[in-house]
């Protein structure tokens, strides 16, 4: 069958490649990007969204998370099958809230406003340059794609929860139980997850291939989120960088976010 | 070897057991009752032609979910030339809208569990 | 050889049969694990590891100690480590065996296992770590079964396993060290993010696992006709005190460095282990009694005198064992969790599910350390008769 070949000439370059970046890569050690695709033939989609380098805008002055605005949180989680769980500490989130001390630890003051230290920032998955769960996946289950996306697959996730430790953001929620019946409604257009493997934002890759924005960003009536291609020096994200002083979470580790903030 | 006359005759045993089915039907002088699908659909032309698809539709999926998850292709052409986009959900069970009648009976047949469907989702459908 | 664990006393199998039953009682709970998910731990999205990886990063210590009686015996020909070696790669054996299984029984999808090495991945720790450990535990069986048999024929070890003795040596600290750096490289959890991890888990494990052996020794010699000599006991009394004096040294010098420095995310979890964090205080008392007993040890081990009398040091080792067991069985994995990186206090205990696991893991390490010990022993009464 043509497939089979196809599939093993992919499967034996993709060894190849691996072993040779896996030899490279201890060497270089961090900017590891094993299973790198090579560019494929096939289009995503014909009308699919393709970026380079894809990031993320947060204005938290337009966001109203403090008046109980749930939207994106909302969008997301039911696009993504994101079930809600009754007890906090099994909770699954890709995109969510945190208090402005708590996800900028190192930008608080005791003499800035309540107002400010208590405002609810959106959070999510940073899709990092130089991302550590990427790192320290034994399986290559979560990886860098071309476009910058920090992707996953569940079907390879052995659910040993190294990304959970290893990342620094908090971002990744591991399925402590069968997520399935605390899922009001399925969406057909994704699969929901099983018992026992990690999840996170993956910057709606799938709508992406089909040419929607990410979820969050099409649900907010403030225009809080911004998405596009920081490698496009034209991009509207690019453009608002240029011009707001943007931060990102714990710039020090060397993680390179891709998610910005406007405070 | 102590006992090799007890032993060989253990493994024979044991052999006899396990391939019992197989002696069953022997002598039975025909096969096993075949399962009996619904196809569900009138499309004249899955993705592949229908031999390759009941030979290979697990290497096929393997193919798919690759390219899907791990290379963020979506589409795919058929072996008609149609362009298809590769999903279990909408593209497979679009067609084979009764999964209980489709992959449940011949995986049931064969006792091979099946476990797509614990993440992909089964559309609901009024039938 | 094996059939010499086929026939033995009474107790030799009451002692089977009560460790079997806590395999069946822990195997019956973990199929509950399986068919509901890792949710019946104590654990949750801010504590990610627990228990189970506790204890794994504890027991890789006790295997990596075999170093400690088979460096001395083969490397430097120290003759009075004769009888206890095999003893040591034996307890190297069942530790490396219960370290595989509890990280089985703290995965999400355990079925999946093999990808590890379907994809491996080399800039992965846990891909080195899984295969150090299994190199590990393959050079232990080889080289101690292969010891033993040569011994019980009277002869002298085939040529062959002599380089094996000697690779197993580095070995023994790789594993070790490797299981470090599961932690110390991780940018986001500044507990463990310190250089001094890996000489600090070497240390503990060169005091934790003497300290086992010691007593092993005592129990055989109490139990059994097999004489491990006071000679060896004492030596390694030497090396556990050496063991644990460079463990609480390297405990101190991490203390300095972290409240000298006066960083806050770096003191947190100090704070949390030694005073407790915005009222949790689990592991308060547990790391206190840790404290006391390593004092306790210190004062016990560090007099010759006292050390001298079997009874004194059977009580040292006792701290001992217990004082690390509490340091990096409770208290080292899970106090980096807390605080969590969004600075939130989730506290974690280990449900009694989650205990009874553990405990079976235990039970079938303990089963296979008896078995194996059964053979040595019978292989030796043997041939004192």
């Amino acid at each position: 069958m043509d497939g089979n070949r196809r599939g093993f000439l992919k499967a034996a370059g993709f060894t190849v490649l691996a072993v040779g970046t896996g030899t490279v890569s201890v060497l270089r050690s961090a900017r590891a990007r094993p299973d790198a695709p090579t560019p494929s033939s096939q289009p995503a989609g014909a009308n699919a969204l393709v970026g380079k380098r894809w990031g993320l805008l947060v204005d938290t002055t337009r966001c109203k998370a403090r008046e109980g605005c749930q939207d994106c949180r909302r969008a997301c989680h039911r696009a993504h099958n994101v079930p809600d769980l009754p007890e906090p500490r099994h909770e699954i989130k890709w995109i969510w809230t945190e208090r402005f001390r708590n996800t900028f630890p190192d930008a608080e003051h005791e003499f800035m406003a309540p107002a400010i230290l208590d405002r609810p920032v959106a959070v999510l998955c940073n899709h990092c340059e130089n991302p550590p769960c990427v790192r320290v996946c034994p399986t290559k289950a979560t990886w860098k794609r071309p476009d910058g996306i920090v992707m996953m697959d569940w079907h390879r996730c052995i659910g040993c929860r190294f990304c959970a430790v290893g990342c620094p953001y908090g971002a990744r929620s591991f399925n402590w139980r069968d997520p399935r019946p605390f899922l009001k409604e399925q969406n057909p257009d994704f699969p929901t997850r099983y018992r026992g493997v990690v999840e996170k934002c993956t910057f709606c890759d799938e709508r992406l291939a089909r040419g929607l924005l990410p979820a969050c960003v099409v649900s907010c009536k403030q225009k809080a989120l911004t998405f596009g291609d920081l490698a496009d020096d034209r991009s509207e994200i690019r453009r608002l960088l240029a011009s707001v002083r943007a931060l990102r979470r714990k710039p020090a580790l060397g993680t390179m976010p891709k998610v910005f903030y406007v405070v | 070897m102590y006992d090799a006359g007890k032993i060989l005759f253990g493994l024979l045993v044991l052999a006899g057991l396990t391939t019992l089915p197989v002696w069953y039907n022997v002598a039975r002088g025909k096969a096993g009752p075949q399962p009996q699908l619904t196809v569900g659909t009138t499309e004249k032309q899955c993705v592949l032609p229908t031999a390759e698809m009941r030979a290979g539709h697990m290497a096929l999926l393997d193919e798919w979910r690759t390219r899907v998850v791990r290379h963020g292709e979506h589409a795919t052409r058929t072996s008609g030339g149609r362009e298809v986009r590769m999903s279990l959900t909408n593209t497979c069970l679009g067609c084979h809208a009764q999964k209980d009648q489709f992959c449940d009976r011949c995986h049931d047949y064969a006792a091979v569990k099946l476990t797509c469907f614990e993440c992909h989702v089964v559309p609901k459908r009024s039938k | 050889m094996i059939d010499k664990a086929l026939t033995g006393s009474r107790r030799y199998w009451a002692l089977v049969a009560g460790l079997g039953t806590l395999v069946v009682v822990g195997f019956v709970v973990y199929l509950r694990q399986l068919n509901e998910g890792l949710a019946i731990t104590g654990l949750s999205r801010d504590v990610t590891w627990g228990f189970y990886i506790s204890q794994f990063t504890f027991l890789v210590g006790v295997a990596a100690s075999a170093v400690m009686v088979v460096l001395p015996y083969y490397l430097h020909d120290y003759k009075a480590f004769g009888k206890v070696t095999v003893l040591g790669e034996f307890l190297a054996v069942a530790a490396v065996l219960m370290c595989m299984l509890f990280i089985v029984v703290d995965m999400g999808q355990p079925m999946r296992v093999l990808n590890m090495f379907r994809y491996p991945t080399p800039n992965s720790v846990m891909f080195w770590d899984a295969s150090v450990l299994m190199g590990y535990l393959l050079l232990n069986i080889t080289i101690s079964w292969t010891a033993l048999g040569a011994e019980r024929r009277g002869e002298h070890p085939p040529r062959w396993v002599k380089p094996l003795i000697y690779l197993s040596i580095p070995w023994a600290f790789s594993i070790h060290t490797v299981t470090a750096f599961l932690y110390n490289g991780l940018s986001g959890r500044p507990f463990w993010l310190t250089a001094i991890l890996a000489p600090r888990f070497l240390a503990s494990a060169f005091a934790s696992g003497p300290a086992l052996l010691i007593l092993l020794c005592l129990l055989l010699r109490r139990t059994t006709r097999f004489d491990a000599g006071r000679e060896a006991i004492q030596k390694l009394a030497q090396i556990m005190t050496y063991g644990m004096v460079a463990s609480v040294f390297f405990v101190l010098l991490e203390l300095f460095t972290v409240f000298y420095s006066q960083i806050p995310e770096h003191m947190h979890h100090f704070q949390y282990m030694f005073v407790g964090l915005e009222g949790h205080r689990f592991l308060v008392p547990f790391m206190w009694t840790s404290n006391a007993l390593a004092v306790l040890a210190l004062v016990l081990l560090l007099n010759p005198r006292a050390r001298r009398r079997e009874g004194v040091l059977a009580v040292a080792a006792v701290a001992v064992f217990v004082s690390l067991w509490i340091e990096k069985g409770l208290g080292l994995v899970v106090t980096g969790f807390i605080p969590s990186p969004l600075e939130h206090v989730t506290e974690y205990r280990p449900t009694v599910p989650e205990l009874l696991i553990g405990l079976g893991v235990y039970a079938l390490g303990f089963l296979v350390l008896t078995v194996l010990y059964k053979v040595a022993v019978t292989v030796r009464e043997r041939l004192a008769a």
